[in-house]
């Protein structure tokens, strides 16, 4: 346990290294404030609904951007020589590098909790939803943390990694929302498309905590980190 | 302490080490010599489980590399050619980070940090940014980091490259200091480098095992005998015909020379003679100025040149049988 945590600690200080990670925690912040406005009304509902619709869509674009370096960097820089060649199992270094990952994740939503606050401030806030929906947050921020290092798995370019990872979040986030607003669709179709990212962690954000959601999100993290192990395995024997 | 058998790792359709076998001895510092693109970088990253072989296998301080690979990554320090490094960390928090990959208990962690810092002349850019240091520096730190947790076996992939020629000679004394107590193997395409450095030799060409053994003995197995040189300004067929008549003299050779009036010649002396003294008695007594007398080893170059040429000629005539 003691190497994954220094894996994930020297990965996380990295983060704050690099500008790239500065300008993805600027644009973050900024937007989820924009969105903090319409939440932030006399007669709203005193919870947070916009701002986690909006997170969702900002890290479909910005999990990407701090996840293609994970592994993609570490091979085209040949330092994955070094660190694989010292006593650590592959298993370690995936899980270091997703819990590195997945804490600079959490520094970004942390700083949301002001929005907390000001509602606490100026309202009687309904903190059932809030938890739930920050619960969903940390939960698609694992899923999506989980492409984005799958995918930087797979490459030497940190540019295709996060292309490839974010079009890929796009296609299970954003398009089976689209397709569903836009179109009228058989029943099963549409049961189909609830099967996605979207339907399932507005159900977070609307105070909901379904067990089958909090599986599907837990379930396909696992699944991709065993792939990253495996394809990481792999490399051995090319 | 490292022992390799009929290791062989396929590329796709490309052959890129074909069946190596050697050994290396406790504390032997071993020379692992070939032209580029010979195995040599395939075989160490298959030594140091960071590729598996197609088949065949190895042992490294007693583990086996396949099976064992977290015991066999314990006990060696490796240096890779590249030598990559995190660049955003300081040279202190890049070892504390290696160490504790390695599992070094805290305060044995900070002592032999304060040790490979000390003995790799880093002391200077210890707090320094290491992508801000000069490939010299990155190069010892990369050594600092493979000798951080006393590692039985140290494996080094062109340990010199990219250095000026000051801190060649600072790598090179580095690591024949570390003979003895460390086995070190050690890759390279430069000659001399071996010459100065090891006591055993492994050569590789075209991903085969082509020569090996102590260097003296594969001089001698090359029969590329040693060799005495006379310099001296005289008329070049007299100096041919008195220094034959030298007791234990077997052939006598004029050599080119490059000042005018000077004359070069290169003795081979049968076995067990040494003709220096009685030559240059001879050149003076017969009142030529004598410019130098030199015993010469068979340069390592001609050695590899000859061994590397007769690996091309196999391959070419097994090309024109097949």
């Amino acid at each position: 346990m003691s190497v994954t945590t220094t894996i994930a600690k020297r990965e996380l200080s990295s983060y704050f290294f690099s500008p790239i990670a500065y300008v993805a925690m600027i644009l973050f912040l900024a937007a989820c404030g924009v969105a903090f406005i319409d939440d932030f009304r006399p007669g709203q509902v005193v919870a947070m609904r916009s701002i986690f619709d909006w997170m969702v869509w900002l890290l479909v674009f910005i999990v990407p951007v701090l996840c293609m370096g994970l592994l993609a960097q570490e091979f085209s820089s040949g330092t994955v020589e070094t660190l694989m060649t010292a006593p650590v199992t592959d298993q370690q270094v995936v899980l270091g590098k997703f819990l590195g990952a997945m804490g600079f994740l959490l520094a970004l939503v942390l700083p949301t909790l002001l929005y907390v606050v000001l509602l606490a401030i100026y309202g009687r806030p309904d903190y059932g939803p809030i938890l739930s929906g920050y619960l969903g947050i940390v939960l698609v921020g694992a899923l999506f943390t989980a492409v984005g290092l799958f995918c930087s798995a797979l490459t030497r370019s940190q540019v295709v990694a996060a292309v490839s990872a974010a079009a890929f979040l796009f296609a299970v986030t954003v398009i089976p929302w689209w397709v569903r607003g836009k179109v009228i669709l058989d029943q099963w179709i549409s049961k189909a498309v609830d099967q996605f990212v979207q339907t399932r962690y507005a159900d977070f954000s609307k105070g909901v905590i379904d067990t089958g959601n909090v599986v599907f999100f837990i379930a396909c993290t696992v699944l991709l980190l065993f792939l990253t192990i495996k394809v990481v395995e792999s490399r051995r024997w090319r | 302490m490292i022992s390799v058998q009929q290791l062989t790792k396929v590329y796709g359709t490309t052959l890129a080490v074909d069946h190596v076998s050697f050994e290396v001895e406790k504390g032997q510092i071993v020379g692992f010599l070939g032209p580029n693109a010979a195995g040599k970088s395939t075989t160490m990253r298959m030594l140091t489980c960071y590729l598996a072989p197609t088949s065949g296998t190895a042992t490294i301080n007693g583990f086996d590399i396949f099976h064992q690979s977290q015991q066999v990554r314990q006990s060696l320090g490796y240096l890779p050619e590249s030598v990559p490094l995190y660049a955003e960390m300081r040279v202190d928090e890049y070892l504390e980070f290696r160490g504790k990959l390695r599992d070094l208990p805290a305060d044995q962690r900070k002592k032999r940090i304060d040790y490979v810092v000390e003995r790799c002349w880093l002391g200077t850019v210890r707090r320094k940014v290491i992508g801000h240091l000069s490939k010299g520096f990155r190069q010892r730190v990369g050594l600092a980091d493979a000798m951080l947790h006393n590692p039985a076996v140290l494996i080094l992939d062109e340990p010199t490259v990219g250095l000026d020629p000051n801190q060649i000679r600072e790598m090179r004394r580095l690591i024949k200091a570390l003979g003895g107590d460390h086995t070190v193997l050690l890759s390279t395409h430069i000659l001399p480098e071996v010459e100065a450095i090891c006591d055993h030799l492994v050569i590789i060409a075209g991903g085969r095992i082509v020569a090996k053994g102590a260097l003296d003995e594969l001089r001698e197995k090359r029969k590329i005998e040693a060799r005495v040189l006379v310099e001296c300004q005289g008329p070049a067929s007299d100096v041919k015909l008195a220094l034959e008549r030298v007791n234990g003299v077997a052939k006598v050779e004029l050599l080119e020379s490059d000042v005018k009036g000077v004359t070069l010649a290169a003795i081979k002396a049968k076995e067990g003679y040494d003709v220096r003294g009685e030559a240059a008695r001879t050149v003076i007594q017969r009142g030529w100025p004598l410019r130098e007398v030199k015993y010469e080893h068979a340069t390592l170059e001609e050695l590899f040149v000859q061994v590397t040429a007769n690996q091309a000629m196999a391959r070419v005539e097994e090309e024109k049988a097949a």
